[in-house]
């Protein structure tokens, strides 16, 4: 048995103590289903928010799959869903530049404006 | 910027208990460990059906059976969700099958262990899940955003799973002798290795825990098994049935119950690909995506006819 066991989880189990057999992955088939994102609304009068993704054939095929594994206990009454290569992201590192803008306009928000109590709610 | 200087920032976030996401700069590491363990966890729930899957045509009625499957169904999400989460991080959904499947990744040991009666699906929903369901909490909190949402789904439909397990070995021990020997048999062979899900003892760890200083995990093997030994010694009791320990015992001082030493060498063999059902999962997780070849080839097809078709129109 090996001695020097590494801290490992359930969960985490380090290739080298598992004893694997380590074959190369030889049957990726270059033809697989793509990746969609799944939006769902939760119920009638709120916004469609993500919940995840999945892989599907075509759009039918992804918007019963996300039924099956996004709803299954009644979680949405209507799903989008879009393939995640047509998704642009802001990028993270240039989060400071592209929300900078906003950040020294504190007049945009109502505290902004101190007004007598007489006013009432305002 | 510095290597350094990224990595300052990273753990900075993480100390401040700012989430990862996907397109956030992380130690290679970090990835790494991730997508191991995301995809090792998603890797459990799949070949986690194959045990329960035994019995749902064997269930003493329709109403069990119908449980059944709802629990085998959520397994399959919850893979689902896990892989997707594997996957914000670079890992593509055929790779990590294509590791399953030909033994390189790794799976939750406990999977590999037989289901012999039908009150072992009351002892894998009372103390597998159990067991399981203490991991995913504390992973609720886990630093990388993806991996914390899905277990936050994962968590919401767990609870059932114990529950029904729990509810079904109550009803064995209040039947019939044979009945309520059947559920003591299934406790006996589940306890152990469901104490083994928990993983190695902390103080076998000769590396300094990256994980925790992570924030991936939050707490030890030690204090998630503690935990659970002290809810099931506590449980078994409501169901009048006994642990397979004769360790078992309340310590005062310690607040906790004292329990026996779990057989490591069963352990190390079984994650080493020798226990009694290793080679029967990787069969059938083999068989089943072999099969399905054709179906997953013939939906391409017939989505390339579609589109054929709009672009002629």
């Amino acid at each position: 048995m090996n001695c020097t066991i590494k801290k490992f989880y359930y969960g985490d189990i380090p290739e080298d103590n598992s004893g694997s057999s380590n074959q190369p992955a030889s049957n990726v088939s270059a033809n697989s289903w793509p990746l969609w994102e799944v939006f769902i609304r939760s119920k009638q009068g709120l916004d469609h928010k993500h919940v995840g993704s999945l892989h599907a054939a075509d759009a039918t095929m992804a918007i019963e799959n996300a039924r099956d594994v996004y709803t299954r206990r009644q979680e949405g009454v209507s799903i989008w869903v879009v393939e995640s290569k047509h998704i642009t992201a802001s990028n993270p590192d240039e989060a400071g530049e592209l929300y900078e803008p906003a950040a020294d306009k504190i007049y945009r928000h109502p505290t902004f404006y101190d007004l007598p109590d007489e006013v009432g709610h305002m | 910027m510095q290597v350094q200087d990224l990595e300052k920032i990273f753990q900075d976030k993480i100390d401040a208990e700012i989430k990862i996401e996907p397109k956030d700069w992380m130690p290679e590491a970090y990835r790494k460990t991730n997508i191991r363990q995301i995809s090792q966890h998603a890797h459990s729930e799949v070949v986690g059906m194959l045990p329960e899957g035994n019995w749902i045509s064997r269930a003493p009625s329709l109403k069990r059976k119908a449980i059944l499957i709802a629990k085998v169904q959520d397994e399959a999400g919850h893979g689902l969700y896990l892989y997707s989460a594997a996957e914000t991080l670079g890992s593509s959904r055929d790779e990590m099958i294509a590791d399953l499947l030909s033994g390189k990744a790794k799976y939750s040991s406990i999977f590999n262990y037989p289901t012999l009666t039908w009150a072992d699906m009351g002892a894998i929903g009372w103390l597998v899940d159990g067991a399981a369901i203490l991991n995913q909490v504390m992973l609720c909190r886990t630093s990388y955003g993806p991996y914390a949402r899905a277990m936050v789904r994962i968590c919401k439909e767990e609870s059932f799973h114990q529950r029904q397990g729990f509810e079904s070995l109550l009803v064995l021990s209040k039947g019939t002798t044979e009945q309520k020997a059947m559920c003591q048999d299934a406790i006996n062979r589940w306890w152990w290795p469901s104490l083994m899900m928990f993983g190695p003892k902390d103080s076998e760890s000769t590396n300094s825990d990256q994980s925790m200083k992570w924030k991936i995990k939050r707490k030890t093997n030690d204090e998630l098994r503690q935990q659970f030994v002290d809810m099931a010694a506590m449980q078994v009791k409501v169901l009048g049935m006994t642990l397979p320990d004769p360790d078992l015992k309340w310590n005062e001082e310690r607040k906790h119950y004292d329990f026996g030493e779990i057989n490591w060498e069963e352990f190390w063999n079984v994650v080493k690909g020798n226990g009694p059902c290793n080679k029967q999962r990787l069969a059938a997780r083999n068989k089943a995506h072999d099969d399905g070849a054709w179906v997953r080839e013939a939906a391409m097809a017939y989505q390339a006819k579609k589109e054929k078709k709009r672009n002629a129109a």
